[in-house]
């Protein structure tokens, strides 16, 4: 009745698959931690026979999902390469959680179409459901229940026949430093240990897909650089993942990103990437009086947005202006800045140019987007949103000459 | 793949979780002893429908030997207790109406001549007409407050009560009539039919209550995210859920039988097969009827308020405090679809008048019939989706 293992599905051949995606940007890569042998084997051999070793895990087109009037993800297009950690990256109410659902299956899209594993969904999501592993954004397991017997738990619903459940069992809790409480109720545990606890949880049927809903949230910086290390593992074992973030560290580790905002994509690409190609330039000021100057500078209609950071601020420029540093100095401002200084940019600013959320103009309906941007410079931050998205797109259709 | 069977595997694992959820949750394992055990001991001893004792004005306007004589008669049958003692019938009535008493004795001046007139007549020899208002003036009057049918029945019933020593008659000259033969209960104690309906009540809230709340617990704190992420199907996950309380209900039934045994003497002589397999029957069919509420509602409150909408008429509707015969019919058809009614034939024909299982059986496939539809329903609403 249960089979441990299922078989892969014949691979079905839905759609041409798209022509180029950008290859993941060389990861900074963290020293991986050594994975138990014989469970990286078995990851391995699970996820390249069922999907190929190029053949994209995830693969949307036009995924829209409403709820009465309000659409909460847009028409959303999504490709996602094996054996890469990809990342949504939104404000909360962005639609990450409810495209998550879509392509769990646990949400019908309302329109357009899904291939998970080469599953179609939401037709196929009971089958879909053994080969994928899914972190809720809350710890769902049983507060009142012990470690062991949660994973217990999920080993038998999985099917997991007795002698692979107990192996898997030890081999989760001496991976994910679980062993000294094996025996301690996880309503007991701290917030770094329910979370070990559930991502066992969730590869403890050894997925070849993992689904990570805002997974540190509730997490210390300590322990979510050490969960982020477990991840690379899983990935070096086989394994894809698809997680949803609202914090920029976590974005930044991600294979490759998609910046969300209000049901839309706005941007897709690896962090460096969407980095170089923000199509905005930041400036660091020092000033004496920084909130006089904030707001002076954020009204101007070049300027994307300023925050301040400490003892600066940190002002986007739009890229149009070829040297910032002497614009922002031939402004009239009071008080006159007594440093500038160009910076580097960091996926917030990408994140800030992509959505215009910004310090200016807190929440923007999206407008469309527009073919140039330059015709549209006294529009307010909205221009920044399109010139991100201009820039962006220009990278899908060109994605050999962005390539190292 | 698996068939399309559910597999044994995963419901076991519900299954064993849920008794693990259940042994560490020690406010619900003792509510599963105390319930019943409070319930029986308070219903047992408190709910009793021969009216005893009821307080009553006398307003004694003969004040003779004679009318003293017919008030301690009245006060041997212990139906009623003279509480208070009034001069005229305007006092006595005011005393219904402030409900000191729920009913008069009113002994008019003239009762010797009533009673001496009456004597005469019941010892003669012509049958006077009962137009004569001579003859056919009773002795004394009683005011009841009407509005408690119960009580009334009760005075009522002192109308038939034989006056042989106030008409100083040999007792013996009762009119001939029916002979009642009391199968059962002869000594006509309500504890006896109280205790085996006591069971179906104590099921019904116990069961549908855990139950209803059993699907909802889950999505409240948060585990249905993860469960319907697995392969799990609706009907293991129904199963798994109602298996444990199946034990649970027997233990309830166990723990009422038994005390009612030894505390009310409730004879324990039926068929223990008949019982066994019309309990099980019963507990199933609460169970399930709890799996749907427990999908319709979305939270424990709700599922709370759904309880007690089956609960209420389950313990006045199904026969347990009233005779079902004596509802009308629509109410008998809304009776009918409860399992509690089924289950208080079943148990009280099983326990109280010996019946074997054949007897039982329509009452008890309508409550295994119960049993299926319900998790049918429960499975086929649960939906592994979000929308």
């Amino acid at each position: 009745m249960t089979a441990p293992n299922n078989k892969p599905m014949a691979e079905r051949v839905t759609e041409p698959k798209p022509a180029a995606l950008i290859k993941p940007a060389p990861q900074p890569a963290p020293a991986p931690a050594p994975a138990p042998a014989s469970s990286a084997a078995l990851l391995i051999k699970q996820a390249t026979a069922s999907t190929g070793p190029t053949r994209p895990v995830i693969e949307a087109r036009g995924l829209t999902r409403r709820f009465g009037q309000l659409i909460a993800v847009d028409a959303l297009d999504l490709s996602v390469a094996p054996r890469t950690i990809y990342g949504f990256l939104g404000p909360n109410g962005c639609g990450k959680t409810t495209t998550l659902r879509m392509l769990t299956g646990l949400l019908t899209p309302s329109a357009g179409s899904v291939t998970v594993l080469g599953h179609e969904l939401p037709r196929d999501a009971e089958r879909l459901k053994r080969r994928i592993g899914y972190m809720t954004q809350k710890f769902s397991l049983y507060d009142d229940l012990t470690v062991a017997e949660n994973l217990r738990f999920v080993a038998e619903i999985y099917g997991l026949g007795r002698q692979v459940a107990r192996q898997r069992i030890s081999e989760l809790l001496s991976t994910y430093a679980l062993e000294p409480m094996r025996h301690r109720r996880a309503g007991r545990m701290s917030g770094g240990q329910r979370q070990r606890l559930a991502l066992a949880a969730a590869t403890i049927h050894q997925p070849s897909l993992l689904f990570l809903d805002e997974p540190t949230s509730a997490v210390d910086p300590e322990n979510r650089r050490d969960f982020w290390e477990r991840l690379f593992d899983l990935i070096d074992t086989g394994a894809s993942i698809l997680v949803s973030t609202h914090y920029m560290d976590e974005a930044e580790r991600c294979h490759r990103l998609a910046i969300m905002e209000s049901g839309h994509k706005r941007a897709d690409g690896s962090p460096t990437a969407l980095m170089a190609a923000m199509g905005a330039r930041v400036v660091e000021v020092e000033a004496p009086d920084l909130r006089a100057l904030k707001q002076q500078l954020a009204a101007l209609p070049e300027v994307i947005s300023a925050a301040q950071l400490g003892s600066r601020l940190r002002v986007l420029v739009q890229e149009r202006i070829s040297d910032p540093l002497a614009w922002i100095k031939a402004q009239p401002l009071k008080p006159a800045p007594t440093a500038l200084d160009l910076a580097r940019p960091s996926l917030e600013d990408v994140f800030v140019t992509s959505t215009g959320i910004t310090s200016k103009s807190p929440r923007q309906p999206s407008p469309d987007p527009d073919p140039d941007p330059n015709h549209n410079a006294s529009a307010e931050s909205a221009t920044g949103i399109e010139a991100a998205a201009g820039a962006i797109t220009e990278i899908k259709q060109h994605p050999e000459e962005r390539q190292p | 793949m698996s068939g399309p069977l559910p597999s044994a595997r995963r419901i076991l694992a519900i299954l064993s979780k849920e008794l693990i959820q259940l042994r560490r949750d020690r406010t619900t394992l003792g509510m599963v002893i105390m319930i019943p055990l409070i319930q029986l001991v308070l219903f047992g001893y408190a709910i009793n429908t021969n009216v005893r004792n009821i307080p009553a004005a006398l307003v004694d306007q003969a004040n003779s030997g004679l009318s003293r004589v017919l008030t301690q008669t009245v006060e041997a049958t212990q139906v009623v207790r003279f509480t208070e003692h009034y001069a005229d019938i305007a006092a006595a009535q005011a005393a219904i109406v402030e409900g000191r008493v729920r009913a008069a004795f009113i002994i008019p001046s003239d009762l010797s001549q009533r009673v001496a007139r009456s004597a005469s007549v019941g010892a003669g020899l012509e049958t006077p007409p009962a137009t004569d208002e001579q003859t056919s003036r009773p002795v004394a009057q009683w005011i009841v407050d009407g509005s408690d049918t119960m009580i009334a029945g009760a005075i009522k019933g002192l109308r038939a009560m034989p006056l042989t020593e106030l008409l100083r008659r040999p007792a013996n000259r009762a009119t001939p009539t029916f002979a009642v033969a009391l199968f059962f209960n002869p000594e006509q104690r309500t504890a006896i039919n109280i205790v085996p309906g006591l069971v179906a009540v104590i099921l019904t809230m116990t069961m549908v209550m855990f139950t209803s709340a059993a699907i909802v617990r889950e999505s409240e704190r948060g585990n249905m995210e993860m469960l319907i992420n697995t392969p799990v199907r609706p009907l293991e996950l129904m199963l798994g859920k109602i298996a444990p309380y199946i034990i649970i209900g027997l233990v309830q039934t166990t723990i009422i039988l038994l005390l009612g045994h030894l505390i009310f003497g409730v004879p324990l002589d039926g068929s223990l097969l008949a019982l066994a397999v019309s309990t099980l029957a019963f507990i199933g069919a609460s169970l399930a009827l709890g799996l749907v509420l427990s999908t319709i509602a979305s939270n424990q409150l709700q599922a709370m308020q759904m309880t007690v909408f089956i609960l209420l008429p389950s313990i006045l509707l199904s026969g347990f405090m009233f005779p079902y015969e004596g509802m009308p019919v629509p109410a008998q058809y809304i009776a009918e679809v409860l399992p509690a009614t089924h289950f208080m034939r079943a148990i009280r024909a099983v326990v109280l008048r010996d019946a074997s299982l054949e007897q039982v059986a329509e009452d008890s496939l309508w409550l295994l019939g119960f049993m299926l539809v319900g998790l049918l329903l429960a499975s086929l609403r649960f939906k592994k989706r979000l929308d």
